[in-house]
């Protein structure tokens, strides 16, 4: 990565002279605020498509045979026949390119058209976007969206702050703070026109990150992060801000982020391509046969070549007797016919494939997005196919990474239980008088509402209502007015215009909206405003909490904001009375050495709060402590001094600040403790739970503590209570070291340096490993259950490893032991992992197995272990798009990845994989068809068949079929595959696809070809058919035959399929009468005759039950002695829906009768 | 197989939802399209559907097996090799000499008629080893020259026999028109002569509109070496009968093409004289020439191959319904029974 220089010594910063557009932009020559998402342009699309295109090896193919095709000697089929495969694929790409280029024009046409006040002739004025140039002053107002990187000059408040919301550049719905530097905002506030000159860096995506400074009447001061707003974000919650425009249009770190995120090629497809060698195999074998026999032939005849009528290799004619007529000698004849069977038979490698799977796969996406048990009505989200490349990998996932917050739990935190002054207040107890009653309390004084509702502990309420004075009164007034005053949420007040019960009091109701970075600190806010302490009103100098009606303005004198180093914030504040007091809140960890241990008469608060703590965490709650004290003048004075000193150092200003808050964070008198429960999302122990019977082993990599890590594991029956858990936290190589071969000794797993066969032998022999029976198990399957075969003493295995030592691990040379260990447990959960690390443990699977790995996640912080996985999948969550952008799926809950996986997984699977299969065959029957034909001519590579038939034949006749099949086929119902998770083995199996499937299929594809061949031969041997009914008949004899079998093959009917079968013989029929009447044809009427003659129909049936004869009877041997899974369930759900509705049949004729 | 009736599913929840609909949802939109569940066929191979689709095959193909042999065997065929015993003896080592020779080419062969004919008799010849369907032989021919007078210079495909040495351009033009068939029957029976009708043995469709009412051969066999036949040059392409079939160029390199019809009908023991005039040459490639007489069926000429072929699929079917239906009586498996799914059968790993 680079490193950015500061820019006064940066070679060549970017000079925008504010409110000077013209010369900021005369000399360099700016980019403007226009901006292009497209591609093309009417004028640049024909050249620029084809290039484009013409990067796939693809097209690069075709265009090689036609090319080849065009040289004389060659000239197989006629010259346009030749392009025809080129072109349409090229056209149809072309169509298509062009379509999604004319959306994003539309698109950049209506941004480029919005408006905005630019200051002109000393006025704002309005202008559009695109006409907005480097160095332009623009102001915006409330809401508008910011059309351009700027550097704030001034905001509406005197301080200089501007609040905007970056959802579109990060995600992230919170607000963030901006400010504008004081010595512009003044000049602004007095309606001063600035003019001055901003050094910034060259234009880059770093959206973290800005470096710049700005002169101003000979001054110059920096200018940083803070002081920048980009585009795409949103002012809010301010009134009106004005800027200057650094970067415009192309140059906006928006823009320059706007990069797709990189693609990845499926598993099948690497198989897919190892078979398609295979085909080549084949290729070069029938061309040598042919250019070898063409040598042959020719040296057999090399006498009679002359006089042969048929082959006449000089001319006759006087004058040019004796000359040779293309004939070129025989070692560069058979090199001839060799590169011209390549062009004939150039279809045996199935080019075309990929562009029938890109189709399939768009279609197949077209569902998955459609899908509506895969809506998410909280968030208002589709399931999202950002990757078009990879959905059959959806059925052989074999490992589920999971992220922790916002995947597994909503990232909704909820305020659960407070322990204050040593006394546990759950609301264990839902006394519904009680609680309404002390809801009556508050509502009655309350003139807002809250977005969201917690129910207060009844209990708390009478304390804080009925007695104040007392010693724990006290400590809970000061817990409250630390929640609400010690954090940097933000309240956005709003008038609600029609809300009439609540505004019983007078005054028009006010809704609260909290905006904050921390969604525990939302939350937090939140309970304390249902105690009756409701944060109103924050700016840099001072906060308005409403308790119980009654309005306290406190004063701030300094906040600590938090850090990783201190696990605290602490924040200094001036209550009315002019007393002072430091709030503080943390982590457990690093607030009870701070708390003030001379007063023996708080230690057992100190050890209750503690117990308490405790079990909140074994809860799966997220805990905070809260602490206070008085300060005195002296104190105060010290850390004011302290503190304004650190404020405006440049140079180690956070270490400062840190030294300076030890100052005061010191002696506190513990409050109490937060409980904040993370909510499972809804379904997610089911899902789960069927992942797990799928055979596919879910892990857990999470940021929390060890103990959340477990609580939610076992909250989400990831872990039972049956499991051995083996916990590996060392500090140090050596200690993890033991921990692994401890546990490896103890569990009997065998490490790969002393017995790695053994442990290959046993993960072979056992591929999918049987799972207890559990609650969620339909009853109709017995469930014979088995113990783990792998520890058969020990129960299933957990493994619960934190970052610690996995750093230690993962860097040194522990890695196999590691990976043995996980692999043969059944849960792994991996707490305090850091982002880098959930890719390491990604790679780690990934690079010692094959199995296919999927990694979910919705934050910043999964996007490495997201783009590591084979599948990355996002969630949209509360913690922006980062995960989202980066993935290949999105999608709104973790619950769907069971449909997503065992439903749609599985269904995409099982059709790529016949699809490729099928169009192997597919293609390779009619080459071999033609092989077969050609050996019958002397080698010549005739065709029978009409060079436009051999061209449509793959583009045409039997093209639509194999696409609808491969998007709308599906063996089992959704139902089904979700009742029976197991039957997802099949994909880990590689049921669908693999090299036996494919040998088979070969050998079926040459018996087809045989019987394609021979049956018309044996048939008009001897007579007076000629070369054009013939090929006639092999046309519409392959086309059927090939349609047939498919037809055979699928599993589910519907209209689509039939049209698309059955349809294609018509149409095939029809190009064939229509290429049969253009007189200037040398094949001209032939099918006209041919229908009137009984051997021909004859024929085709013929061709047709012999070809397909030896299939269905292996299908049938296989279905009656062999079923596989997928087919004993196929036979249940279809039967039991038949019996199901004859019975209703039955009951139906009773009741007529 | 089995008709299917639409499946009644998560329709509810979807509809539900709508009834109160959300602005700007991006729900998806329920239908049975999008949410893959179109009325559909599902066929399973049940025993039952099993033997009735083999019994089904041996139904069908066994009366048509029964029927195209009976076809085939109707048919009587006269088969005359005669490309050596035309050659007189002494000329025998040297064949191509002699057909190179203006010796009289004339040929007296006779033959026996096994079986009553019926009319109309089809008079074929056959050739052996001629590559009708090579590649070189097959493109040299210019359809656009045929069919219309104004295009008699369309000749770039023709090439070697594309021009006169004077550059006068071929009609027809191409190896195929160069090389055509040129030997003549006159048949005779008791001294009398067997009229031979020569009308109508090209397809109708060739006539009227590939080979040009206005177009007259030219230039054609002009050449220091000719091939085959001459054209009388009065006579339009559309009434060259001759070569209109030889035009239509055969599939296989042993073929046979029409030369004409006899309309009476030949009686058992019936003694044919053919006279014929050997004139093409196959000597140089060892190409084999046969007269055949034959009368036709409706399947065609005389070809065991479709009748056997039927009546063994059909058997080979109707023994597969009898060996299924065993299978099933004898090893019977329930269909979609779960105790056969790998997991259940198999407990315990092995």
């Amino acid at each position: 990565m680079q490193l950015e220089e500061n820019i006064p010594h940066h070679d060549n910063p970017r000079l925008i002279h504010i409110n000077d557009p013209k010369k900021t932009n005369d000399k360099f020559g700016f980019s403007g605020n226009e901006i292009r998402t497209s591609k093309y342009t009417l004028l640049n699309f024909l050249p620029k498509n084809l290039f484009i295109q013409f990067h796939r090896v693809a097209y690069l193919y075709f265009l090689a045979i036609a090319a080849l095709n065009q040289l004389p000697p060659l000239a197989v089929f006629g010259r346009t026949v030749s392009l025809f495969p080129l072109l349409f694929v090229l056209t149809v790409t072309a169509v298509k390119d062009g379509y999604e280029d004319w959306r994003r024009h539309r698109s950049d046409r209506n941004e480029n058209n919005r408006e905005t006040l630019v200051f002109q002739l000393n006025e704002f004025h309005p202008k559009r976007w695109k006409k907005i140039q480097a160095g332009e002053v623009v102001k915006i107002s409330s809401d508008e969206t910011i059309p351009c990187d700027m550097v704030l000059l001034g905001t509406n408040d005197s301080s200089g702050i501007a609040y905007i919301q970056t959802m579109n550049l990060d995600g992230e719905s919170n607000l963030k703070t901006r400010y504008a530097r004081q010595e512009t905002n003044k000049l602004v506030l007095e309606g001063t026109t600035i003019s001055g000159v901003v050094r910034c860096e060259q234009p880059n995506r770093n959206i973290y990150e800005f470096m710049a400074n700005m002169e101003l009447k000979g001054q110059r001061f920096p200018l940083s992060q803070s002081n920048i707003i980009l585009r795409g974000c949103q002012l809010k919650n301010t009134e009106w801000a004005i800027g200057v425009v650094v970067y415009a249009g192309q140059d906006t770190k928006a823009m320059l982020n706007s990069a797709m995120s990189s693609s990845k090629r499926s598993r099948l497809e690497t198989y897919m391509n190892r078979e398609t060698i295979w085909l080549s195999v084949f290729l070069l074998i029938m061309c040598v046969v042919v250019a070898l026999g063409m040598g042959l032939w020719l040296k057999r005849h090399e006498t009679q070549l002359d006089t042969l009528p048929y082959y006449r290799k000089i001319y006759f004619q006087k004058g040019k007797e004796g000359k040779k007529y293309k004939y070129y000698g025989i070692p560069m004849e058979t090199f001839f016919s060799l590169l011209s069977s390549i062009i004939v038979f150039q279809i045996m490698i199935p080019i075309s494939l990929y562009i029938t799977m890109e189709l399939v796969r768009l279609g197949q996406s077209y569902f998955m997005i459609g899908d509506q048990h895969m809506y998410d009505s909280s968030s208002n989200s589709r399931f999202q196919c950002r990757s078009l490349n990879i959905n059959e990998d959806l059925g052989q996932i074999r490992y589920v990474f999971s992220d922790k917050t916002g995947t597994l739990t909503e990232n909704k935190m909820e305020f659960r239980k407070a322990s204050i002054w040593g006394k546990n207040y759950d609301n264990s107890y839902p006394d519904a008088d009680a609680s309404l009653e002390a809801k009556d309390v508050t509502v009655d004084r309350r003139k807002w509402k809250l977005k969201s509702e917690i129910t207060p502990d009844p209990e708390l309420m009478k304390l804080l209502y009925k007695d104040l004075s007392g010693e724990e009164g006290v400590a809970a007034h000061e817990f409250f007015l630390t929640l609400a005053s010690c954090n940097t949420v933000i309240p956005i007040l709003t008038e609600s215009s029609s809300s009439g019960c609540d505004g019983v009091l007078g005054g028009s109701p006010v809704s609260i909206d909290y905006q904050g970075e921390s969604p525990d600190e939302q939350a937090l806010v939140a309970a304390a405003s249902a105690y009756g302490y409701t944060l109103f009103e924050r700016t840099s100098g001072h906060i308005v909490i409403d308790v119980n009606g009654e309005k306290i303005r406190l004063e701030v004198l300094g906040l600590h904001e938090f850090d990783s180093v201190r696990k605290r914030m602490s924040v200094v504040i001036r209550f009315p009375n002019h007393t002072i007091k430091v709030l503080v809140k943390g982590a457990d960890t690093s607030m009870f050495s701070i708390l003030d241990n001379d007063r023996p008469a708080e230690d057992h608060i100190r050890h209750v709060t503690q117990v308490h703590l405790n079990d909140y965490s074994s809860e799966g709650l997220r805990t905070l402590v809260l602490a206070s004290r008085n300060l005195t003048g002296e104190e105060l004075a010290e850390w004011q001094h302290r503190y304004e000193d650190a404020c405006t150092s440049l140079t180690d200003r956070s270490v400062k600040l840190r030294q300076t808050a030890a100052l005061i964070e010191c002696n506190l008198t513990l409050l109490g403790a937060t409980a904040i429960e993370d909510k499972l999302q809804e379904g997610v122990p089911e899902a789960i739970e069927s992942l797990r019977q799928a055979g596919i082993k879910v892990w857990i990599l999470t940021g929390d503590k060890q103990e959340t890590a477990i609580s939610i594991g076992l909250s989400c029956r990831l872990l039972t209570a049956d499991m051995n858990q083996i916990i590996i936290n060392g500090n140090s190589e050596n200690e993890c070291r033991k921990l692994l071969c401890d546990a490896m000794a103890k569990y009997n797993v065998n490490s790969t340096s002393c017995s790695s066969q053994i442990t290959k032998l046993r993960r072979k022999a056992e591929p999918d490993y049987l799972e207890l029976p559990s609650q969620t198990k339909s009853s109709s399957m017995p469930q014979q259950c088995a113990g783990e075969e792998d520890t058969p003493n020990f129960g299933p295995l957990a493994l619960i490893i934190d970052g610690n030592s996995l750093v230690y691990i993962l860097e040194r040379d522990l890695e196999s032991e590691l990976f043995d260990l996980a692999t043969s447990c059944r849960v792994v959960l991996c707490c305090r992992v850091a982002p880098l690390q959930k890719a390491g443990i990604v790679d780690l699977i990934k690079g010692r197995t094959d199995e296919m790995t999927l990694a979910i996640g919705d934050g910043a912080n999964d996007v490495s272990m997201i783009q590591m996985a084979d599948v990355g999948v996002g969630i949209c969550g509360q913690e922006g798009r980062q995960a989202v952008m980066a993935s290949d799926f999105a999608m709104g809950q973790f619950r769907f990845l069971k449909r997503l996986l065992l439903v749609h997984g599985h269904w995409n699977y099982q059709r790529i994989g016949y699809l490729v299969l099928y169009n192997f065959y597919r293609n390779a029957v009619f080459v071999l068809m033609l092989f077969w034909y050609i050996l019958c001519t002397a080698f010549s590579t005739t065709s029978a068949l009409t060079d436009w038939s051999s061209v449509f034949y793959s583009v045409i006749y039997t093209s639509v079929p194999t696409i609808v099949v491969g998007v709308l086929d599906k063996n089992l119902s959704d139902k089904t595959l979700l009742k029976y998770p197991k039957l997802y083995a099949a994909g880990h199996r590689q049921e669908s696809y693999n090299m036996s499937l494919f040998w088979i299929t070969m050998v079926d594809t040459l018996w087809q070809s045989l019987v394609l061949f021979y049956v018309p031969l044996f048939n008009y041997r001897e007579s007076t058919i000629d070369i054009w009914s013939m090929g006639s008949l092999w046309t519409i004899a392959v086309v059927i035959l090939v349609n047939v079998h498919l037809a055979m093959d699928i599993q589910r009917w519907v209209f689509v399929t039939h049209l698309a079968i059955w349809g294609s013989i018509i149409v095939t029929y029809g190009c064939m009468v229509v290429l049969d009447s253009i007189p200037a044809f040398p094949n001209y009427g032939t099918i006209y005759h041919l229908v009137k003659s009984p051997a021909y129909w004859l024929s085709i049936l013929l061709i047709t039950v012999i070809g397909l004869l030896p299939r269905f009877i292996f299908k049938v041997f296989h279905q009656t002695f062999w079923p596989s899974d997928i087919q004993i369930a196929r036979e249940g759900e279809i039967l039991r829906r038949r019996r199901r509705r004859r019975h209703i049949g039955s009951k139906t004729d009773e009741v007529s009768s | 197989m089995n008709s299917g009736t639409p499946s009644s599913s998560a329709g509810a929840p979807g509809s539900a939802e709508s009834a109160a609909p959300r602005r700007n949802s991006k729900r998806p939109k329920y239908s049975r399209f999008t949410q893959q569940e179109l009325p559909a066929c599902k066929p399973i191979l049940t025993p039952k559907w099993v033997i009735s689709a083999f019994l089904l095959v041996s139904v069908v193909f066994i009366p048509i097996g029964v029927v195209s042999l009976f076809a085939s065997r109707d048919v009587v065929e006269i088969i005359d090799r005669y490309e050596t015993e035309c050659i007189p003896l002494d000329s025998r080592n040297n064949k191509t000499g002699f057909m190179w020779s203006n010796a009289d080419k004339t040929c007296n062969r006779i033959i026996t008629v096994t079986k009553h004919m019926k009319q109309p008799i089809y008079v074929y010849y056959q050739l052996d080893n001629f590559y009708q369907n090579h590649r070189r032989y097959v493109k040299s021919r210019s359809d656009q020259q045929l069919r219309n007078p104004g295009n008699e210079r369309d000749i770039s495909t023709c090439s070697p026999e594309d021009t006169t040495p004077e550059g006068l351009p071929i009609v027809p033009c191409g190896l195929i028109a160069w090389s055509m068939f040129n030997d003549t029957y006159s048949l005779s029976r008791n001294n009398q002569q067997l009229g031979i009708n020569k009308r109508g043995i090209s397809w109708q469709s060739d006539r009227d509109r590939k080979f040009g009412k206005g177009v007259f051969p030219k230039n054609f066999q002009n050449g220091t070496a000719p091939g085959g036949a001459k054209l009388n040059e009065s006579i339009p392409l559309s009434e060259q009968e001759d070569l209109i079939v030889w035009m239509r160029t055969a599939a296989l390199p042993t073929f046979r093409k029409l030369y004409g019809k006899i309309e009476v009908d030949l009686q058992a023991g019936d003694v044919i004289n053919v006279t014929l005039q050997n004139n093409y040459n196959t000597y140089n490639f060892n190409g084999k020439k046969k007269l055949v007489l034959s009368t036709t069926s409706w399947l065609g000429g005389k070809n065991d191959f479709m009748g056997i072929a039927y009546l063994t699929v059909g058997g080979l079917c109707f023994c597969l319904a009898m060996g299924f239906m065993l299978i099933y009586l004898i090893k019977p498996r329930q269909l979609g029974d779960p105790s056969y799914l790998s997991w259940n059968r198999n407990p315990g790993g092995h």
